[in-house]
């Protein structure tokens, strides 16, 4: 017997109409989740198209700029970004780059920025985990104190307005003098993991205080009539209440502590990671552009890495509730 | 005398006192009940059947007026967990299964993990979701999430079940057929009830005595006993269940008209 007819032969096998509903409502879940399954191989299909459109559009762009001497054809006029090699090095140039060593015989350019993206990826992560603590503590005392939610949210929001660059060195000279009474040594990159959780603590703060408070009266009622205790309340119906609204501030905080980290790097002097990399490899255009390109396309795959793990959770954490985020 | 499962007297509620937007939303609300009563609440939109609900499970103090829960302070009560509490919307957490929403209660209370799974499934058995506790809410019908709701409620034996407006959002045929499973349910556990319903129907069918509410502010204008023995499928279709309907009717229409 086929599956659905094992269902159906279920669902007439039951004379309570309730329990009737229910097979039928399952059966139609069912049916859905496949959907989604055949959704998200479509969103992979196109991802992937939509990369290789962007490599054509690199290549089909340089190949007109060349035949017509980087102006539009036609309409005449030059075009914004000319097409010689070194502006633009040759697409195959930069995906060779990754195999090639940087001096004869010593490590390949993908290695270099795998450990690199492996260095940022510690400090990011150091940064993002801190950030979530610092976010969600915030949010739980905004909860706790309306006085509060109004004295320190501008405040939150203020801290936003500050350019990252600027911050940078100021955190960093900041944390290299004063951090002595940590009960461990403080490294120069756990600075850069400072500058990271600056900029991932402020949308897990918001969006885990709007998720906080997302559970209806009726079940803050339920738990009031249960006796519960606040913190009760907190950890069974607020907090997994907040996970829908928490998840895509999670993903935009961990792109968030990447590109924190990268530029924390670039500002605070911190040698290791792909901030540093994209520096010295700017700083030696002339003679490899496609290494610049190269480690750029390992920052894009770093950032993307980062959201796919948090979708990932996301995916696992809601898709067992039957819940989307929203 | 037998202690009252619960005594209302002089309930008066005012919210927003001394504003501009001040409701008088409960006036002077006497109300006793008999401990394994089926009361239902019954009345036109803003005649406090619901805030009465409320004052009785502490979940709002009364403005004036004194509530005594089998002869405690209606606080003392909800401390002591003796609320059942459901809702129109079930109100099931949907990150919980089934079974572990049916659990919550328990957990809060400190019950052991063994406890609280073997009470769990029990309690499935009473609602006849034996096979469902795995589940989440996601993938349950409506009629489904009220099941679990109503056996959530019950889990921990409580001495009084509130339910405001429970089948208010499920389709008749569904509706019925959880009126005929929440008085087999009653009838079973002995619970006193206090149910809340804008359906003529239902407080008729259900209750051992309907109590009809007036607006503005919110009063009780009658109680009307109801008296049909035990019910059945022909029990919505006896006469005397059409003559109870009708004085049930006629008393919201005179509450309605004296507006």
């Amino acid at each position: 017997m086929s599956r659905l007819e094992e269902q159906l032969a279920e669902i007439a096998a039951t004379d309570d109409p309730i329990i009737r509903d229910q097979l039928i409502v399952l059966a139609v879940k069912r049916q859905e989740r496949r959907q989604r399954l055949r959704n998200s191989a479509r969103r992979t299909l196109v991802f992937v198209l939509f990369v290789i459109g962007l490599g054509l559009l690199y290549m089909g762009y340089k190949a007109m700029g060349q035949s017509t001497g980087d102006r539009w054809p036609i309409v005449g006029g030059e075009l914004p970004v000319k097409t010689n090699d070194l502006i633009m090095p040759p697409l195959g140039d930069i995906l060779t780059s990754f195999g090639r060593p940087l001096r004869a015989g010593g490590q390949t350019l993908a290695s270099l920025i795998w450990s690199s993206a492996l260095f940022t990826l510690r400090e990011a992560a150091t940064g993002f985990v801190a950030g979530v603590v610092i976010g969600l503590a915030i949010a739980v005392l905004l909860l706790r104190s309306r006085l509060l939610e109004r004295g320190l949210l501008p405040w939150v929001i203020a801290s936003q307005t500050i350019p990252l660059v600027a911050i940078a060195p100021i955190v960093v000279i900041w944390a290299n003098k004063n951090l002595g009474f940590l009960p461990w040594e403080w490294q120069k990159w756990q600075s850069v993991s400072l500058i990271a959780t600056y900029l991932t603590f402020f949308p897990v703060a918001v969006s885990g205080l709007r998720g906080l408070k997302s559970p209806e009266p009726e079940a803050l009622e339920l738990m009031d009539s249960y006796a519960s205790t606040w913190g009760q309340t907190l950890f069974r119906l607020r907090f997994p209440a907040s996970l829908p609204y928490l998840f895509p501030a999670l993903k935009l905080a961990a792109t968030a502590s990447v590109v924190g980290a990268i530029v924390g790097e670039i500002s605070a002097g911190v040698r290791g990671g792909l901030g540093r990399l994209i520096l010295d490899f700017a700083g030696k255009y002339t003679t490899g552009p496609e290494r610049l390109y190269a480690s750029v396309i390992g920052a894009a795959v770093l950032g993307l890495f980062v959201v796919g793990v948090i979708g990932q959770a996301e995916r696992f954490v809601l898709g067992r509730r039957g819940q989307e985020a929203v | 005398m037998t202690e009252c499962a619960v005594r209302a007297e002089g309930i008066t509620k005012v919210f927003n006192q001394g504003r501009p937007n001040e409701v008088h939303a409960l006036s002077e609300v006497d109300l006793a009940i008999e401990p394994g009563e089926f009361v239902s609440l019954i009345g036109p939109s803003g005649c406090g059947k619901s805030t009465l609900l409320r004052v009785i499970a502490s979940l709002t103090e009364p403005t004036e007026g004194q509530i005594t829960v089998y002869g405690k302070p209606a606080e003392q009560a909800r401390l002591d967990r003796d609320y059942g509490m459901a809702f129109q919307h079930s109100g099931l957490f949907d990150w919980r299964s089934v079974a572990r929403n049916i659990e919550l209660p328990l957990e809060l209370m400190g019950w052991s993990r063994d406890k609280r799974q073997q009470r769990a499934r029990e309690m499935l058995e009473l609602v006849k979701l034996g096979q469902f506790g795995d589940h989440h809410p996601a993938e349950l019908s409506g009629g489904m999430r009220q099941r679990v709701a109503i056996a959530r409620a019950l889990s921990f034996n409580p001495s009084l079940l509130l339910m405001d407006e429970p089948f208010g959002a499920l389709d008749e045929m569904t509706r019925e057929h959880m009126q005929t499973e929440l008085l087999r349910i009653w009838s079973e556990t002995g619970t006193t009830v206090v149910f809340v319903t804008h359906s003529i129907p239902e407080s008729v069918y259900l209750s051992s005595r309907v109590v009809v509410m007036s607006p503005r502010p919110g009063r009780i204008s009658t109680e009307i006993p109801v008296d049909l023995g035990g019910r059945d499928a022909d029990t919505r279709e006896s006469p005397g269940f059409f003559a109870k309907i009708t004085e049930v009717r006629e008393a919201l229409r005179a509450v309605e008209g004296a507006e």
